[in-house]
């Protein structure tokens, strides 16, 4: 590894001050970083740091994703040979998911990475790392059937609009990557109301099978007609929805992988499923249409619930900050997705408003518990004063 | 006995090179050296001029907004140089020692026979009064003040941290006149805070005129910003003074001698010390004198020096002395070397408290911590971390964050008066986001000092 070292030793001359790239500076440095930590020492403070940093953080995040990454490329090839009712072997499968997938995370990377390179540039700020996720989970959050140039400008508008303005990684107020999609949600509605989310644009010779809907749990539920899938389909992700969504067995292990690190919290996560299901229990006992009387758990389960719990509600940056705030935030998210899912019939998913909402809402409940602790604090003063005194 | 207090909160970073419990003295220095900025905020003013002779014990400077508080010459000897910073701020004073005892005489006499403007007065005049520190802001104690309560720590959780039984071992006489003379500062207690397991040694346990705390959990519980905080928190208005206890030591010997005998026992330790030991030294003795040949030496292998503990010690070069208030060397490697895709390796030799590292895997496994800092500064990011290191009802990143805006009222709400950067290094140690924590709330006291001074 030694000469690669020494070749971006020779070269990075041009990229500092006087040197001919002088203006890539930024974008230099974000490579040089991602090939190897630097030896840089510490100056002030602590005379020794955790190894722990932003990208690795990030990349425990990624590899996270990676079982609803998978699952989900072979689920767009096997809900498109279910479609047109062709037996394919399983490689033709994940062959099909990976034409379809992959360029949509190329293009997902490449229009939002272009952004932050030209932001870091422009305002001599380091390369976030915080892309490194969003970029991955913009993908995840769509239906394989949204066209590129969607995906393009919805990861423009997100990372622009959503966190640049703001200041960048860190700064933002919204997550990322649900801006994006909520964009897409209501920019181009007909892509995303849940009603075709499989890829079926036909070759010669194709045709889809008799009684083909294509229809997401959620719009079967918000429409009231149509064969609900199995529990047992829906827990493993076979059928339609977003890329990563469907399989909350996936999401789960994801959960494991970030729960375990503590890189993500359990807090949030935990408290949504638990508000999900509160507020489902809560329907069934006042039911009165068949959404109601759904049993709580299937909440859980359909549409992008898990999903968001895991990877969504869980930034750091747009979530709660502080420890009591993450119940409050993640319980009210859970309500708030099963009341919109169950209530208001032209959102047949909830999940996204529920978290863009609550991330607007988060600063408030970290108000109220800050406040909490500076009366604690107080009254801790006082109890001690009178111990003391006595 | 009174009961627990258990800290939960908190880290023990597992370091190579803790001191081996055997008492070395070190080499005399021939140079010795008093630095200003280990006392913070203080503006020197000058009393003696290059080429003068010195006793130990003769008045070197004073503080410019308090006159009366003098800092004086640990050794005897001729003054020969005093070194600048940038706008001329005075760094050091050298003084080449000339290996005799020649101390200026206080006067011997007994702590509890004096009235309080007495012993002020001796401790004023020998130079010991800096020993005594006051929070809040964690600034030399003002003498015009009467504190509520003295808070000493009996205890070191540092990384590395000295063994103060140890250390106190053959001077216990020395340590309890050091309270009779604290006792007289003021109308409250004397808190002196213990390891409810570790601290055997019976000058602690059964030291007179003192209430005595027992502490239990990892770093910072030795703290004494932690245990003022656990025993009689500092509300606004309050003033708690605070000793180290080599310093209690050093200011009973003032009264059982009569003079300013500046020796003291350190700890040389860390993972590039081939054999960690304690070390009699006196105070600002250089460093090379301390460490002598006793470091591990490898190609492009470079060290670093630390005056005191390694998350909030001074930076100094084998050159450079020994400051006032530390009881320890440590000296780690320099982390100057690149390593390629080290963010994304595995990392068996690093530790962190992320469990995204094995380190958590090998609980028994001691570090060869360097000091990389690993990345740049990033803005806060990751929520929940800093919450797990700091004991205290105070919450850490929002009261940084009032910091950085300069929000004096929410600064007081949450806690400013109660914290010192030191509490604070194992948020600044786990930080993902390398953010200068201990600079920052130095900041924060900084302005509440300049607000209400």
């Amino acid at each position: 590894m030694k000469p690669l070292i020494n070749l971006v030793e020779k070269v990075k001359p041009h990229f500092e001050e006087g040197g001919r790239f002088e203006k890539l500076h930024r974008s230099f440095e974000a490579f040089e970083t991602f090939l190897y930590v630097k030896g840089d020492v510490t100056h002030t403070g602590s005379h020794i740091r955790d190894a722990i940093d932003m990208k690795r953080t990030m990349v425990h995040v990624i590899i996270a994703l990676i079982p609803v990454l998978l699952f989900g490329i072979w689920n767009v090839g096997f809900q498109h040979f279910k479609a047109t009712g062709q037996e394919v072997a399983f490689m033709d499968q994940v062959i099909f998911g990976l034409i379809k997938v992959l360029p949509i995370i190329i293009v997902s990377y490449a229009s939002g990475l272009a952004v932050e390179f030209i932001f870091a540039t422009a305002r001599n700020h380091e390369v976030n790392e915080g892309f490194l996720v969003s970029g991955m989970l913009i993908p995840l959050v769509i239906p394989v059937t949204t066209p590129l140039w969607m995906v393009a400008v919805a990861t423009i508008f997100a990372v622009i609009i959503g966190k640049e303005v703001f200041g960048g990684t860190g700064m933002n107020i919204l997550n990322p990557a649900l801006l994006a999609r909520a964009f897409l949600f209501f920019a181009y509605p007909s892509y995303l109301s849940g009603e075709v989310w499989i890829e079926t644009t036909l070759q010669e010779g194709q045709q889809l099978v008799d009684g083909f809907s294509g229809a997401t749990a959620m719009a079967i539920m918000t429409a009231g007609e149509g064969t609900m899938p199995s529990d047992f389909d829906m827990f493993f992700g076979f059928i339609p929805g977003s890329i990563g969504e469907t399989s909350t067995f996936a999401i789960l292990l994801g959960a494991i992988i970030l729960v375990a690190t503590g890189i993500g919290s359990f807090k949030i996560m935990a408290s949504v499923f638990l508000g999900g299901l509160a507020m489902g229990l809560l329907f069934n006992l006042f039911a009165v249409n068949d959404y109601m009387d759904m049993p709580a758990y299937r909440h859980l389960i359909m549409g992008g619930f898990a999903f968001g719990a895991v990877y969504m509600a869980t930034d750091p940056v747009s979530a709660s900050q502080t420890d009591m705030g993450k119940y409050i935030y993640g319980v009210l998210i859970g309500v708030i997705t099963v009341l919109i899912r169950v209530v208001n019939p032209a959102y047949p998913e909830g999940m996204m408003l529920a978290i863009l909402f609550m991330n607007v809402f988060a600063p408030l409940i970290d108000h109220y518990v800050v406040e909490a602790n500076v009366k604690r604090r107080l009254k801790r003063m006082k109890k001690i004063r009178l111990e003391t005194q006595a | 006995m009174s009961k627990i207090i258990k800290i939960k909160k908190g880290l023990d970073i597992p370091l190579q090179g803790e001191a081996e419990k055997i008492l070395n003295t070190a080499p005399k220095s021939s140079a010795y050296c008093v630095c200003p900025p280990d006392f913070h905020s203080l503006t020197p003013k000058m009393l003696v001029k290059e080429g003068d002779k010195v006793q130990a014990g003769t008045p070197l400077f004073f503080d410019k907004y308090n006159e009366k508080i003098l800092y004086t010459s640990p050794v005897s000897g001729i003054f020969t140089d005093l070194v600048r910073g940038e706008k001329r701020r005075i760094l050091k004073l050298i003084i080449q020692a000339d290996g005799g005892d020649d101390y200026v005489d206080f006067g011997i006499a007994n702590p509890e026979d004096l009235s309080r403007e007495q012993v002020t007065e001796k401790l004023l005049q020998s130079g010991l009064w800096p020993s005594i520190r006051q929070r809040p802001y964690s600034v030399v104690a003002n003498p015009e003040q009467t504190p509520k309560a003295i808070f000493i720590s009996a205890f070191d959780s540092s990384p590395l941290g000295a063994d103060l039984d140890f250390i106190l071992n053959g001077q216990e006489a020395s340590f309890q006149t050091g309270l009779h003379a604290l006792k007289k500062l003021t109308d409250g207690k004397i808190h002196l805070s213990v390891h409810a397991e570790n601290t055997k040694a019976k000058g602690f346990l059964e030291a007179k005129g003192v209430s005595i705390h027992r502490f239990k959990g990892p770093h910072p519980a030795g703290n004494v910003g932690i245990q003022i905080h656990h025993i009689d928190p500092i509300d606004k208005g309050d003033i708690a003074w605070y000793v180290g206890v080599q310093h209690v030591i050093t200011i009973g010997r003032l009264f059982e001698k009569g003079i300013y005998d500046a020796s003291k026992i350190i700890a040389l330790a860390g993972s590039e010390v081939l054999n960690p030991r304690y070390y009699r030294v006196i105070h600002g003795a250089k460093i090379t004198d301390i460490v002598q040949k006793n470091i591990r030496v490898e190609e492009g292998l470079n060290h670093r020096f630390i005056s005191g503990d390694v998350l909030s010690g001074t930076k100094v070069s084998e050159q450079d002395y020994l400051r006032f208030y530390d009881n320890m060397v440590t000296v780690i490697p320099e982390g100057d070397k690149p390593e390629v895709l080290g963010w994304m390796m595995p990392n068996f030799d690093k530790f962190s408290v992320s469990r995204s590292f094995p380190a958590f895997l090998m609980p028994w496994k001691k570090f060869r911590h360097n000091t990389n800092i690993r990345s740049g500064e990033r803005p806060f990011v990751v929520t929940g971390v800093y919450e797990k290191v700091l004991p205290m009802e105070i919450m850490p990143m929002q009261l940084l964050k009032y910091i950085m805006i300069n929000d004096i009222d929410m600064m007081e709400k949450l806690g400013i008066y109660e914290v010192a950067p030191e509490d604070f290094a194992l948020c600044e140690y786990v930080c993902p986001s390398k953010i200068e924590i201990q600079e920052t709330i130095r900041e924060g006291l900084d302005v509440m000092l300049r607000e209400f001074s």
